[in-house]
């Protein structure tokens, strides 16, 4: 133990001083407020016990609070500046960004917006597609994740770690890697189509776009994310609960609708989340497995993206804010309930 | 209730395994070992086809090493393509963990002890970078550095640093933290009571008790950005900075030989040697059951 707690504090000591990367004002203010700090912790020593200058615990927050505000609430107002700027086609098509505000024109937004709805609508599939997509996956994730969590904590007695690390091993395996598995074994003359020969499916040429291969290929890569939170919340169900529903009368049938699923309503929530937001923004799993007829709302950005030279950049910054905005819903209802969790705890 | 009291008399007939409680529940058993093979051997396989002998990853053809070692210019180890993407990957991986985790164990320390409005908004950011999908991350750090910061930081391996570090920092603050709630302040103001300085109590005391957590962080935030694919694609200039990830997707969309098989599979190794590695450090560290470190990594 001895040993183990040195080493915990080499490594503490090794990872002190790597934290100054952006301004960092903690270290420094700390020698001067020493002696205040000593007065007055004698003399509040009865109340709270130890003192802390006021600015002590706040400082810590700075060097992780500027990055973020630079990392990532900046791009977001220089992506609503792109997207509500100018398109100069004279330069290439590069973006002409409008910073402030009262200059913000939404003409090369609208544009992009309309494509959605009027005209033809080329964007409209690919937003509908990914509504399905998401809804079939999210569904299949459920029911299938569910009962194998479900499993998992209830019945896997001897095997539960084994089963639990086995559950937990796709985290660890690169998501690409995982769809590139895929796309190996559907090819025409790989195992699956070997596999099905016999019985009269074989030759199927399962990536020339089909919807339910890019399906399959969300519901692979995202139903880890939403086993565990499920695992967790039915592994914490205490089974007197359950006992007492059986002895009050209730089927096991009932027993699992009237307690087992209520008692885990959050972890589903959550789960059902923690799938669909990046199933939303997902682009790779159709470029792999589908194709320009599978794409998805992600498949417009990275094509926008690409296409600079047509004002790509302030399309795909229009895009990115819609998504967003269609983002925006699930992803406070989950800080909200993960607040509200860690406030009951 | 009333209605539930009639129940038992009619499930002798009609349950099956969920009258009898304590029948064994085979169609469960039977779906959890399927989806089990179903979400691990594409991946076996994918890695058995990285010995393949010929072109094809998906008709065998014999064992070899010619995609891994052999090939004098198609094997992982002689490729210079993918050799250049090795080391970019480990480089940015190796130091977005030296940022990142130090960031984000600083703010899970500040943020655990200080309450205040300031603090949330703050905590509320953090989490906002958890849960937004990386796509709209990693394309508006890509409008970012073309727009705004052309001229400053472009595109290239420093903004691919600094999205990744956006992306990961969370973690680090999320695990800390979780393992500062069941810490608790008392150990600190033990060692303040007998004399230590805020900082001291903080580098001789604490840091200690989070070593684990801050462990399982680097183990984390290793893997992950060894294995990341969209910030760092969307931040990439030149081939030169492209990493294994980024190959194996141009390859997956072209014209894929076992090399990507190969190139996956290296990924593949680092990423539990490094996971492997952290939890027996951590179940060490913590001396906690395997259950514990396991369902402590479990919970991102």
């Amino acid at each position: 133990m001895d040993g183990d707690q040195g080493r915990g504090l080499t490594l503490a000591e090794i990872d002190t001083p790597t934290a100054p990367a952006p301004p960092e004002p903690e270290p420094e203010p700390t020698p001067e407020r020493r002696p205040r700090r000593r007065k007055k912790r004698a003399s509040s020593k009865e109340e709270s016990g130890v003192w802390y200058p006021r600015w002590y615990w706040p400082s810590f927050t700075v060097p992780g609070t500027l990055f973020l505000i630079f990392m990532f609430i900046l791009p977001v107002y220089v992506v609503i500046s792109v997207a509500f700027g100018a398109v100069d086609f004279r330069n290439f098509g590069a973006a002409v960004p409008y910073y402030a505000p009262w200059w913000w024109s939404f003409t090369t937004f609208n544009s992009t917006l309309s494509k959605f709805y009027s005209g033809t609508h080329i964007y409209l599939d690919p937003l509908m597609r990914t509504f399905e997509y998401v809804l079939a996956a999210s569904v299949i994730c459920l029911v299938l994740g569910y009962a194998v969590a479900y499993y998992t904590a209830r019945f896997a007695t001897k095997y539960k770690g084994l089963i639990l690390i086995l559950l937990i091993s796709p985290f660890w395996i690169s998501y690409l890697m995982r769809i590139y598995a895929w796309q190996g074994l559907l090819d025409t003359n790989g195992p699956i189509n070997w596999l099905l020969r016999p019985i009269g499916f074989g030759d199927t040429n399962f990536l020339a776009g089909k919807s339910i291969t890019v399906i399959m290929g969300l519901v692979y890569g995202y139903i880890p994310f939403m086993i565990l939170p499920l695992f967790a919340s039915l592994d914490r169900i205490q089974e007197s609960l359950l006992e007492a529903g059986r002895d009050l009368g209730a089927s096991g049938r009932q027993t699992f609708w009237r307690v087992t699923v209520p008692l885990s309503r959050p972890a589903i929530l959550a789960g059902i989340v923690i799938v669909t937001l990046p199933m939303f923004g997902d682009y790779y799993t159709n470029d792999l497995l589908g194709s320009t007829k599978t794409s998805m709302f992600g498949n417009l950005i990275t094509t926008q993206r690409e296409a600079v030279q047509s004002g790509g950049v302030t399309a795909t910054a229009s895009l990115v804010l819609i998504l967003s905005v269609i983002v925006l819903v699930p992803m406070l209802y989950y800080l909200r309930e993960t607040r509200r969790q860690a406030e009951q705890a | 209730m009333s209605v539930a009291l009639e129940q038992p008399r009619e499930q002798v007939k009609t349950g099956r395994y969920f009258g009898n409680p304590w029948r064994r529940p085979r169609f469960l058993q039977a779906t959890t070992i399927a989806y089990l093979l179903w979400s691990l051997l594409p991946v076996v396989i994918a890695i058995a086809f990285s010995f393949n002998d010929g072109r094809s990853r998906s008709a065998w053809q014999g064992f070899s090493m010619r995609w891994w070692t052999t090939d004098p210019t198609d094997s992982l180890l002689h490729d210079p393509a993918m050799r250049t993407a090795m080391i970019q990957t480990y480089k940015l991986s190796i130091l977005t963990v030296l940022i990142a985790v130090p960031l984000g164990t600083l703010f899970a320390i500040g943020i655990d002890r200080w309450h205040g409005r300031p603090a949330r908004s703050a905590n509320f950011l953090m989490l906002l970078s958890f849960v937004v999908p990386e796509i709209i991350l990693g394309v508006s750090l890509y409008i970012l550095f073309t727009a705004l910061f052309k001229n400053v930081i472009p595109l290239g391996t420093n903004a691919q640093l600094l999205g990744l570090i956006a992306y990961q920092i969370s973690y680090p603050v999320i695990i800390v933290r979780a393992r500062l709630l069941s810490i608790g302040p008392e150990y600190e103001e033990a060692a303040m009571d007998l004399g230590a300085t805020p900082n001291q109590s903080i580098r001789a005391v604490l840091l200690p008790l989070l070593a684990p957590a801050i462990l399982a962080s680097v183990a984390l935030v290793f893997a992950d950005t060894v294995d990341d694919f969209v910030t760092v694609a969307a931040l990439s200039s030149t081939s030169d900075t492209e990493t294994l990830a980024q190959k194996i997707y141009s390859a997956a969309r072209s014209s894929p030989t076992p090399e990507v098989n190969a190139a996956a599979t290296m990924m593949l190794i680092t990423t539990l040697l490094v996971i492997g590695g952290g939890l027996l450090f951590y179940r060490r560290v913590a001396k906690h059951q395997g259950g514990g470190g396991a369902t402590d990594f479990a919970q991102l």
